[in-house]
């Protein structure tokens, strides 16, 4: 026992807290405990299954078009897909999405074309005027700095007394910037129907967790805002859906804000302009192959009699196939002309930037 | 028509935005209860509730994030920053999201909000409080930026920023909150947000300024008018964009020019507009362009910043110099 002055062992204890941790499915795929309820509906399952697939196909594709100059600097999810497809999967139509730039599985999961995703990598904003939920926000690229839109968002809703919620993603990273506290902060304080989801991918860019935070969990970070924190294993799908799907439902109820850690690993770089074997060794991202959730929820499918080997291969057939046509529809694309930098600049274009407009046109004719 | 003061107008504008318009939600710190330090949203949470008057915690970058997601769901959110030198947090915000969010989502998704803040020297203030930085915002592409230098331009304008379906930045000179007083209509009638006004006609010489730097370029209109000097003072009110025609066509008639602001020299509005002159006002010159500003240096403390803020007797001495060019 501490007895030096000053440690206060004498003193009445005035709170506690208890941070949960969420995990359904074991690595290898076995259940751990009895499943959420949604998990009897197999078809919900494969659409998951489905889901995360698609998107590491996707994020392979892309990854090959950057390395042959077809695409600009791209951000894979590779091993991160349960988080993304787990949360998505349990918002409605209504509910805003305010994703990080590594949140490709959940756009495509809420309607995002492919072609659209690689058309604002690829250098062209008419990617962002996509065909999601047209009041989803896009990529936010500064770090974090969508979370206190998703307060005014959900503030909105509140406001308007309106049933819907903003589930808003970022990363281990963004948890160490003011934005995320002050809109965690608010959040607590007008229990606003808005769920923050932590990526916990272990790394920002070559920054390990434990030079971010000294806190013990990320997911701890919401008591002090005054709302519950829960950890979850990020590469179980069932685990990050089942708590988006009751943080959701308790936001949407006027319960307030909560916050989910979801413990993942980044198996990439950080970027295609990232080379993470400097910063990184290589046995440290083997070692955490053995928990990347595609191949554990599969496993699970198939200790289930749901899945096996020729449903695989069509899956991975029907996947390329859909990829390679959204990367044809990409790459016929047609440029814009260059004047229309100046559209949506404002909602009409004051008359003293009207001369630049046309500056631009005539060099470009020229 | 009542008398009000700056300061007033604000309030007066404020409120009848929330009442034309349920949308309209003010949010800031100390707006609520205590009506805001300088008392621009006095009464206001009284007549319009806790809800759609929102007291935020101390955070600038939040007020500033969460009238990006407001804006983007279809309120119309007027955020007030306490003083301008605690703006720079909302910079990120303006700059990465509110200028630009129609833009890379195409018109997808909007951003028409507005955030108030009070700027400038001569309150006897503390540190932190007396900036001018309106230059920063200038520079930033897809944003309004607006400063009014009368009760009822305070007024009208406020209402074109609120109504404005693009963020507007609306700078409220302090050092002029109170000490004008001028006819206010609350007849909800908005301003244009991109045309100078012209305060005083005059032959002679143009003289340009904004905000609070008004009053010393109008009392220096008055006293070169006693030595027959006949200046016209325009008031450029709305910083960006701004109306390059209201000071050609008056350079044009003068021939001379004078830009009179209180935030430093170099890389200032003033040079923006000196740069204008010379692209195309250049041959109807008659004397190169003046400048009276705030100097390269720190803001000082109370006890010199009157020596730092542009005085009638500046403007005057440049007046005459350029009118006796050559």
């Amino acid at each position: 026992m501490d007895d030096t002055p000053g440690s206060g062992q004498d003193l009445p204890v005035i709170a506690r807290f208890e941070v949960r941790r969420r995990s359904y499915l074991a690595p290898d795929g076995a259940p751990l405990r009895a499943l959420p309820s949604f998990a009897s509906d197999l078809d919900l399952l494969l659409a998951l299954y489905r889901g995360m697939v698609l998107t590491r196909t996707f994020d392979l594709k892309a990854v090959a078009l950057q390395r042959t100059g077809r695409l600009g600097t791209y951000a894979v999810s590779l091993g991160q897909e349960a988080v993304s497809i787990g949360v998505a999967s349990a918002m409605g139509e209504a509910d805003v999405l305010l994703p990080s730039y590594r949140d490709n599985a959940a756009l495509l999961w809420r309607g995002v074309k492919m072609e659209e995703i690689l058309l604002y990598w690829g250098g062209d904003e008419r990617g962002n005027c996509s065909s999601g939920p047209p009041h989803d926000f896009p990529f936010c690229v500064p770090v974090g700095s969508q979370a206190p839109h998703a307060a005014g968002v959900a503030y909105a809703f509140r406001l308007r007394k309106e049933p819907r919620v903003a589930v808003c993603l970022f990363g281990d990273g963004a948890t160490s910037k003011g934005d995320v506290w002050e809109a965690m902060n608010f959040a607590g304080v007008w229990k606003l129907p808005l769920v923050f989801v932590a990526n916990n991918n272990q790394w920002a860019i070559s920054v390990p967790l434990k030079l971010q935070t000294a806190s013990a969990t990320l997911a701890q970070k919401a008591i002090a805002a005054g709302f519950a924190g829960e950890q979850v294993d990020g590469n179980d799908v069932l685990a990050v859906r089942a708590a988006a799907e009751e943080a959701i439902a308790v936001a949407r109820a006027g319960g307030g804000p909560r916050l989910i850690e979801a413990v993942t690993y980044r198996l990439g770089d950080h970027t295609t302009a990232d080379d993470a074997a400097r910063y990184r060794p290589p046995e440290e991202v083997q070692a955490r192959w053995k928990e990347e959730p595609i191949a554990r929820l599969r496993s699970y499918l198939v200790s289930r009699k749901a899945w096996g080997k020729s449903q695989e291969e069509q899956l991975a057939a029907e996947c390329q196939e859909r990829v390679e046509a959204a990367v044809e529809r990409y790459l016929a694309t047609g440029p814009r002309a260059p004047q229309t930098m100046f559209d949506h600049l404002y909602a009409e274009l004051p008359a003293v930037y009207a001369g630049q407009r046309q500056e631009l046109e005539q060099a470009s004719d020229a | 028509m009542p008398e009000l003061t700056l300061v007033e107008a604000v309030n007066l504008a404020l409120a009848r935005a929330m009442a034309d318009d349920a949308d309209v939600v003010v949010l800031g710190e100390d707006v609520g209860v205590n009506g805001g330090v300088f008392r621009a949203t006095a009464g206001l949470q009284r007549r319009f509730g806790p809800e759609r008057v929102v007291d935020t915690p101390l955070a600038e970058l939040l007020i500033s994030g969460l009238c990006v997601g407001m804006a983007a769901q279809g309120l119309k959110p007027v955020g007030e920053i306490q003083f301008m030198g605690f703006l720079y947090p909302c910079i990120d915000q303006l700059v990465n999201h509110a200028s630009r969010l129609r833009h890379r989502t195409q018109g997808r998704l909007t951003c028409p909000m507005v955030l108030r803040t009070p700027y400038g020297a001569g309150i006897r203030a503390p540190e932190h409080h007396s900036e001018s930085t309106e230059v920063m915002l200038a520079h930033i592409p897809g944003l309004r930026v607006v400063v009014p230098s009368s009760p009822e331009r305070a007024y009208g304008l406020l209402l074109a920023a609120i109504r404005d379906p693009d963020p507007v930045v609306f700078l409220e000179p302090t050092r002029i909150y109170r000490a004008v007083k001028g006819e206010v209509e609350d007849d909800g009638e908005a301003l244009p947000l991109d045309v100078a006004f012209v305060l005083r006609e005059g032959r002679d010489v143009t003289l340009i300024a904004w905000g609070a730097m008004l009053k010393e370029t109008l009392a220096a209109a008055d006293a070169l008018a006693e030595e027959g000097i006949a200046a016209e003072v325009i008031d450029l009110a709305t910083l960006k964009p701004y109306d390059e025609e209201t000071i050609l066509a008056s350079v044009a008639k003068t021939g001379r020019c004078v830009i009179v602001h209180e935030a430093a020299r170099t890389a200032g509005f003033g040079a923006e507009i000196a740069a204008l002159i010379a692209e195309r006002g250049l041959l109807s010159l008659l004397a190169p362009v003046a400048r009276v500003t705030g100097y390269d240096t720190i803001v000082p403390l109370p006890r010199l910043e009157q020596h730092y803020l542009p005085s009638v007797d500046r403007v005057m001495a440049a007046a005459r110099k350029v009118v006796g060019f050559g």
